[in-house]
């Protein structure tokens, strides 16, 4: 790792100012991304901002419409909570199957936004469930705020706050984990408004995103059976020495139907 | 009265105290005054002509003391890297043995191949001195896989080595296997890949080196299996420092499994550029250097085939196996998939003829050598798959194949058709214990119960022998050793009756210190608090060979028991003085020298203490001093074997495999410790299972990179993946150590890997399928399920 300056702000304006101050600086949530990037030194940054003392940050409220969870919250701190627990369980659920315990102990969701890592699993929530995402400057919609590969709407030293998920009446989340490094290979989400059913898968492509022919199946009979026998093009999907795209295709399908089946079951 | 600390006794490891409060000394931890940093620079090309390194800016750098290359190693005379094991071709002509140098010479190999040493104040400014080092290299077209090195146009490693053939060498008769499968009712075959690894110990490898000018001694201390053997090999070939005035050690040491058991380049870089800039230098390997730079294991394509009768007897087998020796000979790259391969093919069977080939082919990729089960694992694999194949060809019950054809018990000592006897041993034995210990008669209960859940479920059996306890050194030499394979041990009695043992293995994981302790313990009646085991300084200890090839216990354990003997002998006479009776009178039990048939006796510790204070010894006679040594070289391997059965579940919609029971009955011969052996019975089964189900090395066939270059694309086995395992042992002693032990370092890996892939191809043998190659990856296996087109397949 190359040297760098480390500062630690106490609230928002601090660390917005640092980040407008300091050319070449980065935002540090748990650095479980940003961290392995600058010890294998493939990136290097002036100076790093850390959000973790900022107050407030690692919030979650819930209502009986929308569950607010702070930037800053931990996966384990989500996985574990009875807020999450009592408005959408599937999420919780998720947030326990991020990596291992001591990636859930560090990692931040606001981290893994920003990240926008195609193997990523809160990404499928996050479309799925249609939150928003809201920064120091503004509130974007999960539909908007994922661009591609890595990358997202957000703009340099803008510092995501907090995201607020609108409460489904079910949702449900399957993930086929790389044996290796146990991100997804591919994960759907599905989730279950009034208005219809979202679904969206990550993993597969260079980037999540939804899967509007099971949207519809599922809108109209929230069954497995809706969706049985069907995939995805495997056309421009994922492939690597773990999963060729033909397989990522299929599996979007089994995972679809397993996290179905899963929120059919909470 | 049982020595509570003695043989057999399940005592917890003395040595796990220090490391499990993170009081281990490994290399990583050592400070020297004076010290600086080191970092290699690695080609980042698998094959390419080294044209210029331009160091200007590194040695611009204020801190940085030195950029060293290929040129400055020949400037100085250092030789390259020498090979521990020859071997001879078909043609009765010694391998080829291109030169290895330790920094490039004009020329890189390998993804990771290391080019220049850079010497500094500091890691960070090492680091950064060796990204500013400009290479300007030529890139080569490589030949990476060993299929497509041999074709007629791949590119040449070297240009005196045609064909990129190391040696192209065979074993067994090939006239009564051409016979006998000309005159056979059935013959049945296969072809696989049996798949490469990397060892990834939990301690990566790390050196320090230091030269005192005013003794003009030099001291390596680096993460070694054998430090005598790396102080022989490095001082007399590479660097030509006299033995006395080279010190190594090698301190705790965090898993080897072979990766640790060769000279690598590194250790003489190091050793070499220390006396050059006259500072101590300490290298610190991180984990994706390791990943391209440690020593790989396995990588075969083998075709083979077994001729049999109608009734299912096996007349002949014939293999054909291309082994990938990497871009350079490593210390015993040559002698694993030749000697520790072929030697194996008999496995627990009667089989009357068998003829192995294998081409040792260079590729554009690191060099490969032993890992854990060395050759055996190969042969192993090989042969319990093609004896399943052959039962399916033959509509054949999987046991009662095995049955027709198993050495009989009585049959010992058996002379197999490849070189070796085997002493002793009951396969039968073991394989009923297992399919007992494994519920095989109720599987059809089981698999029908996974199919109401929807997947599918399978066992599978491997019943094997290995050959460990290396080596006879007669045999190895006349195989190809260019050293002995003998084990030596000291016991040195302190004047209390505390006893230290100097031992030339070494531990690094295996739990030596306390073993060890309970062989002195049960000899000596001295409880194992007051033996303490010394190893890993070559300094301290006389010379010894290492650990490696499941050999410490059965090698170096009965020369501890041969020197422990020595201690025994004399203490009777110590004590056939003091007590005025005759030697042949005097018997030494439960740590009491005694005077048979009277109530004279000395105790272990009056002996010990006369011993250095002779006040009336007769000096003609008896010397003063309590310590003994012994060398010992065994007249034989030993061959462990054993009954492996797995059961795995696939999820017919994703071809997910899930290892749900594991049995394992195994013949190790003499337990000194059941704890020990079951740790390493755990711990091997796991890494086979690697092999079986995730572990892979991965390269890129057209540009010859490692894409499974770090844990987050090489799988490695973990404990959520592994079900309980039932362990037991159904032991044979074996026949010609002092103990009886046979060793049990290696033969969890050794048996697992055809166990658990003969239970996933019985899972799917519903749908046609009849072999699959390892790692059974999830995409792998529905690709294949995929291909056999059934209908829930395609959903
Ligand atoms: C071994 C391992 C296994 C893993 N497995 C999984 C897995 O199974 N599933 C999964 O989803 N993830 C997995 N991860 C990734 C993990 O979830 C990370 O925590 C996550 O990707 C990044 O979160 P972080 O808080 O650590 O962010 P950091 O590493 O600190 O930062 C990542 C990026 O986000 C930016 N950033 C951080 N916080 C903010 C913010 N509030 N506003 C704007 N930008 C910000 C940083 O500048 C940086 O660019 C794994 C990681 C490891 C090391």
């Amino acid at each position: 790792m190359k040297p760098f300056a480390y500062h630690r702000p106490t609230d928002l304006a601090q660390a917005a100012a640092l980040l407008a101050s300091t050319p070449d600086a980065a935002i540090i949530g748990g650095g479980m991304s940003l961290l392995p990037v600058l010890k294998l030194r493939l990136a290097e940054h002036a100076a790093l901002v850390d959000l973790g003392r900022i107050d407030g940050l690692r919030n979650i409220t819930a209502g009986n419409a929308e569950l607010s969870i702070g930037a800053g919250a931990r996966h384990a701190e989500v996985a574990a909570s009875p807020e999450v627990a009592r408005t959408i369980p599937a999420l919780a659920a998720l947030a326990g199957g991020i990596g291992d315990p001591h990636v859930r102990n560090r990692g931040t969701l606001g981290g893994v936004l920003a990240n926008s890592d195609p193997a990523a699993d809160y990404p499928a929530a996050v479309l799925a469930l249609g939150a928003s995402i809201h920064t120091n400057r503004r509130s974007l919609l999960a539909d908007t705020f994922f661009r591609g590969l890595f990358t997202t709407a957000l703009e340099p030293g803008e510092i995501i706050t907090r995201v607020t998920f609108p409460v489904p009446l079910a949702a449900g989340y399957a993930k086929f984990r790389s044996p290796a490094s146990r991100f997804a290979i591919v994960g759907v989400f599905v989730a279950r408004f009034a208005e219809g059913v979202r679904v969206a898968a990550t993993g597969a492509g260079p980037c999540v995103f939804r899967v509007r022919h099971m949207e519809e199946a599922l809108t109209g009979s929230f069954t497995g059976q809706a969706i049985a026998g069907m995939t995805v093009a495997a056309d421009g999907l994922n492939g690597d020495i773990h999963a060729e795209p033909s397989y990522r295709a299929h599996l979007v399908g089994v995972m679809a139907r397993r996290a179905v089946a899963a929120a059919l079951a909470a | 009265m049982a020595n509570p600390t003695g043989i057999g006794a399940a005592i917890l490891r003395k040595e796990d105290r220090r490391f499990i409060t993170g009081r281990g000394n490994y290399v990583a931890d050592l400070k020297r005054p004076g010290m600086t940093m080191g970092v290699f620079v690695r080609s980042p090309h698998a094959h390419a002509m080294v044209r210029g390194v331009d160091a200007t800016a590194a040695l611009a750098m204020p801190g940085v003391l030195a950029v060293l290359t290929g040129a400055d190693l020949a400037a100085d005379g250092v030789g390259g890297l020498p090979v521990g094991w020859g071997i001879t071709g078909k043609d009765g002509l010694p391998m080829k043995e291109p030169p290895h140098p330790a920094l490039a010479d004009g020329k890189v190999r390998y993804v990771g191949d290391a080019v220049a040493f850079v010497v500094a104040e500091t890691l960070e400014l090492a680091r950064q001195a060796a990204e500013s080092v400009v290479v300007d290299y030529d890139v080569l077209p490589a030949a990476v896989g060993v299929l497509d090195a041999v074709r007629p146009d791949a590119p040449l490693l070297f240009d005196d080595v045609p064909g990129n053939l190391c040696c192209d060498w065979d074993m067994g008769d090939r006239a009564a296997v051409d016979a006998a499968f000309a005159g056979a009712a059935h013959v049945a075959r296969i072809s696989l890949t049996n798949n490469r690894l990397i060892g990834n110990p939990m301690e990566p490898r790390a050196a320090v080196a230091e030269y005192e000018s005013s003794t003009d001694r030099t001291t390596l201390w680096t993460t070694s299996q054998f430090p005598h053997v790396v102080r022989l090999l490095m001082g007399n070939f590479v660097l030509k420092i006299p033995q006395h005035k080279l010190r190594v050690v090698a301190p705790d040491v965090g898993g080897g499994f072979g990766v640790k058991q060769f000279h690598y380049a590194e250790e003489a870089v190091l050793t070499w550029a220390a006396r050059r800039i006259g500072r101590p230098i300490k290298w610190v390997c991180d984990r994706s250097e390791g990943f391209i730079s440690d020593a790989h294991g396995r990588d075969h394509v083998t075709e083979a085939e077994m001729a049999l009768d109608e009734t299912g007897k096996f007349l002949a087998l014939r293999v054909s196996t291309l082994a990938n020796m990497g871009g350079y000979l490593s210390t015993f790259g040559p002698n694993i998939p030749t000697n520790l391969y072929a030697p194996l093919l008999a496995g627990v069977y009667t089989t009357p003829a068998i003829y192995c080939e294998v081409k040792c082919v260079f590729t554009n990729t690191v060099p490969v050598d032993a890992y854990r089960g060395a050759g055996r694992p190969e042969a192993t694999f090989l042969v319990e798959r093609l004896v399943d194949i052959c039962a399916a060809e033959l509509g054949m019950d999987r046991i009662a194949i095995r049955r027709r054809n198993m050495i009989p018990k009585e049959a010992y000592p058996y002379q197999t058709p490849m070189v070796v006897e085997y002493d002793s041993g009951d396969p039968v034995g073991c394989m009923d214990r297992a399919l007992e210990v494994a519920d095989w008669a109720g599987f059809a209960a089981r698999k029908q119960e996974s199919a109401r859940r929807g997947r599918y479920r399978g066992i599978g059996i491997s019943t094997y022998v290995e050959a460990c306890g290396l080596a006879p050194s007669r045999l190895a030499i006349r195989m190809g050793a260019r050293g002995g394979l003998y084990e030596s041990a000291t016991v040195r009695v302190h004047p209390t009756g505390d006893v230290t043992v100097l031992i030339g293995t070494h531990s690094h994981g295996q739990g030596h210190e306390t073993t060890f302790a309970q062989i002195v313990s049960e000899k000596l009646g001295v409880p194992v608090e007051r033996i303490d085991i010394v190893f890993g300084d070559t300094d301290k200890v006389q010379f010894g060979m290492g650990t490696y090839g499941s050999r410490s216990l059965v090698v170096g354990g009965s020369a501890l028991s041969k020197a422990a003997d020595k201690i025994i002998l004399k203490g009777r006479k110590i004590a056939a003085h003091q007590l005025e009776a005759g030697l042949d009178d005097v018997v030494f039990e439960n740590g009491v020298f005694s005077v048979v048939g009277t109530d004279r006796r000395r105790s272990f510790d009056e002996i010990s203490l006369s011993a250095y204070v002779p006040a009336d010894f007769p000096l003609e006679a008896l010397e003063p001093g309590l310590e003994e040594q012994a060398y010992y070289d065994p007249v034989n391997f030993s061959y462990p074997g054993g009954a492996h059965i797995a059961e795995v579940e696939v999820d017919r919609e994703t071809g997910s495999v899930e290892l749900v029971a594991y049995t394992a009955v195994d013949d190790v011969g003499t337990v000194i410790n059941p704890i020990i052996v079951a740790g390493q019975l755990h711990g091997g089964i796991t890494q086979g299972v690697g092999q079986a189900l995730c572990e892979s090395a991965v390269y890129d066939e057209g540009s010859g990179q490692l894409l499974s270059g770090s844990f987050m694309d090489y799988c490695m086995p973990r404990a959520d993946m592994m079900p309980r395992m039932e362990i037991q042992t159904h032991s044979t002693p074996c026949a010609h150590t002092d103990l009886g032990t046979k060793g049990c370092g290696e033969v969890g890996t050794i048996g697992s890997p055809a166990a658990v892939t003969n239970a996933i191809v019985d899972a799917l043998s519903e749908l046609g399928i009849a072999h699959i190659d390892m790692p059974a990856s999830p995409n792998r296996i529905w690709r294949i399920m995929q291909n056999a087109r059934l209908p829930h397949a395609a959903e």
